[in-house]
């Protein structure tokens, strides 16, 4: 299994002590964890360091970790995290990135609840700003400092957000019957 | 005073106002439902603004739950032109993440129909480029030889158009044995209609006359003069553009990158290509036009058009594999099988492989349960499109489709 721990002793050395995490998986894909606030300086850094060269963002997705266990819906802690694919080209490599998002405050089940938020990284890669705009409509998440933050597979006034896993499948859209 | 920087518009002192022009849904040129809406100033368009979703069949939370087996049907209608390639990608995945190999047979078996299936993507893409460009014939011919392949995976699997024959764990049937010759390729080749031939054969047979029709294509298309001032020096998107925009597949080799997934991706993906021979075309191409610039539309074109030649190499060797040196008989003992029952474990996996129109990405997290936690497909024409705000500004309407067809999307699999 193919670990990244050179990208991770660079990230290490470079950024803020705490801030990234190396998770190594007996199956599947290893993945360097960062916490929000040093992704962009991270992304910087394996974009254009001469030994990195990530410079292709492969895929942007986020996952949601909440599980409705039963009747009583268990809120997972921290709930949702934001995955980074990196791909080099001239290097022939992939990297994973994850981003753990902190609890967004007020009530989470509620409609209006805050929406989580991290940095944009859309001036980083181009790739980024359509798959930014994927996420905020699939999962609700804000995007800091993205030049043009709206959905883009659903219709504009839609509501809710599709693949969290707590999304009711709405009853009606403008006179149309749902379900 | 409108500006353009485009040296064939001549401009003339009429005063013409900003307008948005819809272009679709469900117009020739848009290849499926996708709509754009253009700031036109006469005929120059200065903003193209493309609205996407219109085929979303939400596939990602459907595949929350499902087993990744019963989730390939929904593969299929993603890129709808290229199924088996989209069945390989995800069954590679779900592979990789139980640390599973398919046996030999089924790899040599995955090999012929995902490039089958890519030269029949291919044909269609260039002829339905031909006739965004007003040129007929190319479409014609491309449907005429796309049907035989349609007919040859129809004895394969039985369905013309969406097979998920390709499934976690190998393929679902063994190749058929011998098969009546498809009618399309008996009327081409002059043999009698009722013979049998055997499948392998049949692919040969198919290729031995798809051959030299490629050199019509090149008549027709990439060597017509009309066709090359449609699409020379047009839509030019730079390398360094094409990367940062995550471009893949003929879009990124025709700014000029070389790479291929085929060659320089995952171990699981290319052990099934290491035995074979083949080129990977990428611009600037030495027997281009004059005008020609790299990364403008007919390098896009002409990567596609010599990708089928390269592809038919690789079908001919894997014919050989097939018959010559008693394989077949080393690889008849091997059981197919094709239903996946294991769970899945904790773990995750992103695998992206070579389909026609790029890099497609799956993402799949287990969790212990048989149906994944998250199922995620990233396409490649999602990334291809978002470039064409970019390559559409100051040119002339009658370029959009131009444009828009030369990066051979597929809405499918950009709503999935």
């Amino acid at each position: 299994m193919f670990s990244p721990t050179f990208e991770f002793s660079l990230l290490e050395q470079q950024l803020p002590g705490g801030s990234v995490r190396l998770v190594e998986a007996t199956t599947g894909d290893s993945w360097i964890e960062l916490k929000s606030h040093a992704l962009r300086q991270a992304c910087q850094l394996l974009r254009d360091h001469q030994d990195c060269q990530f410079n292709v963002l492969s895929d942007l997705t986020a996952v949601d970790w909440f599980s409705p266990a039963g009747k009583k819906p268990v809120i997972a802690d921290p709930r949702f995290e934001v995955v980074y694919h990196l791909l080099s080209l001239s290097r022939r490599q992939t990297l994973t990135l994850k981003v753990i998002l902190p609890r967004p405050g007020g009530d989470e089940l509620s409609k209006d609840a805050e929406l989580p938020e991290i940095p944009s990284i859309a001036d980083l890669w181009l790739a980024a700003n359509w798959h930014e705009r994927e996420a905020f409509d699939m999962f609700g998440i804000r995007f800091k400092g993205h030049p043009d933050l709206r959905r883009i597979l659903c219709p504009e006034d839609w509501e809710g957000y599709p693949l969290r896993k707590d999304y009711e499948f709405p009853l009606e859209y403008h006179g149309i019957r749902g379900r | 005073m409108p500006q353009s920087a485009d040296q064939r518009i001549i401009e003339l002192d009429v005063r013409t106002d900003e307008m948005l022009v819809n272009m679709g849904p469900q117009h020739p040129s848009t290849h499926g439902v996708l709509r754009l809406v253009l700031r036109t100033d006469g005929e120059i368009v200065h903003e193209v603004i493309p609205h996407l979703g219109y085929l979303h069949r939400c596939a990602e939370k459907i595949g929350e739950h499902l087993a990744p087996p019963q989730w390939v049907p929904y593969t299929d209608r993603m890129d709808y032109l290229a199924a088996m390639n989209m069945n390989l990608g995800f069954s590679l995945t779900v592979e990789k993440l139980v640390s599973q190999v398919a046996p030999p047979k089924a790899q040599l078996i995955r090999v012929f129909v995902a490039e089958l299936n890519r030269i029949a993507s291919h044909l269609l893409g260039m002829g339905a480029y031909g006739l965004d460009l007003g040129s007929f014939t190319p479409f014609l011919y491309g449907f005429r030889e796309r049907e035989i392949i349609l007919d040859l995976l129809e004895e394969v699997c039985g369905a013309r158009l969406t097979y998920s024959y390709v499934t976690p764990g190998g393929v679902t049937h063994d190749l058929p044995e011998a098969i009546p010759i498809p009618p399309g390729l008996a009327m081409l080749t002059g043999r009698p209609a009722g013979a049998t031939i055997s499948w392998v054969n049949a692919v040969i047979l198919f290729l031995d006359w798809l051959g030299p029709r490629i050199d019509d294509y090149h008549t027709l298309l990439t060597e017509n003069h009309i066709f090359v001032q449609r699409t020379a020096g047009l839509g030019v998107l730079t390398r360094e553009k094409a990367i940062s925009y995550g471009c893949s597949g003929p879009v990124l080799r025709g700014s000029g990158v070389e790479f291929d997934l085929r060659r320089h991706g995952d171990k699981v993906y290319t052990s099934l290509y290491e035995k074979f021979e083949f080129e990977i075309p990428t611009a600037p191409f030495r027997n281009a036009p004059r005008e020609v610039i790299v990364g403008d539309n007919w390098c896009r074109f002409y990567v596609r058009m010599l990708e089928v030649t390269q592809s038919m190499r690789i079908l001919r060797q894997a014919a050989d594999l097939w018959t010559i040196g008693g394989v077949s008989q080393d690889l008849a003992g091997h059981k197919i099988p094709y239903r996946l029952t294991t769970k899945l474990p904790a773990a995750e996996v992103y695998l992206e492989t070579e389909c026609p129109r790029g890099q497609m990405g799956f993402y799949v997290i287990g969790n212990g349960a048989a149906e994944p936690l998250r199922t995620r497909a990233k396409s490649s024409s999602f990334c291809n499109l978002s470039v064409i705000s970019e390559l559409c500004q100051g040119v002339l309407l009658a370029d959009i489709p131009s444009i828009a067809g030369s990066l051979d999307i597929v809405m499918g699999e950009i709503d999935r």
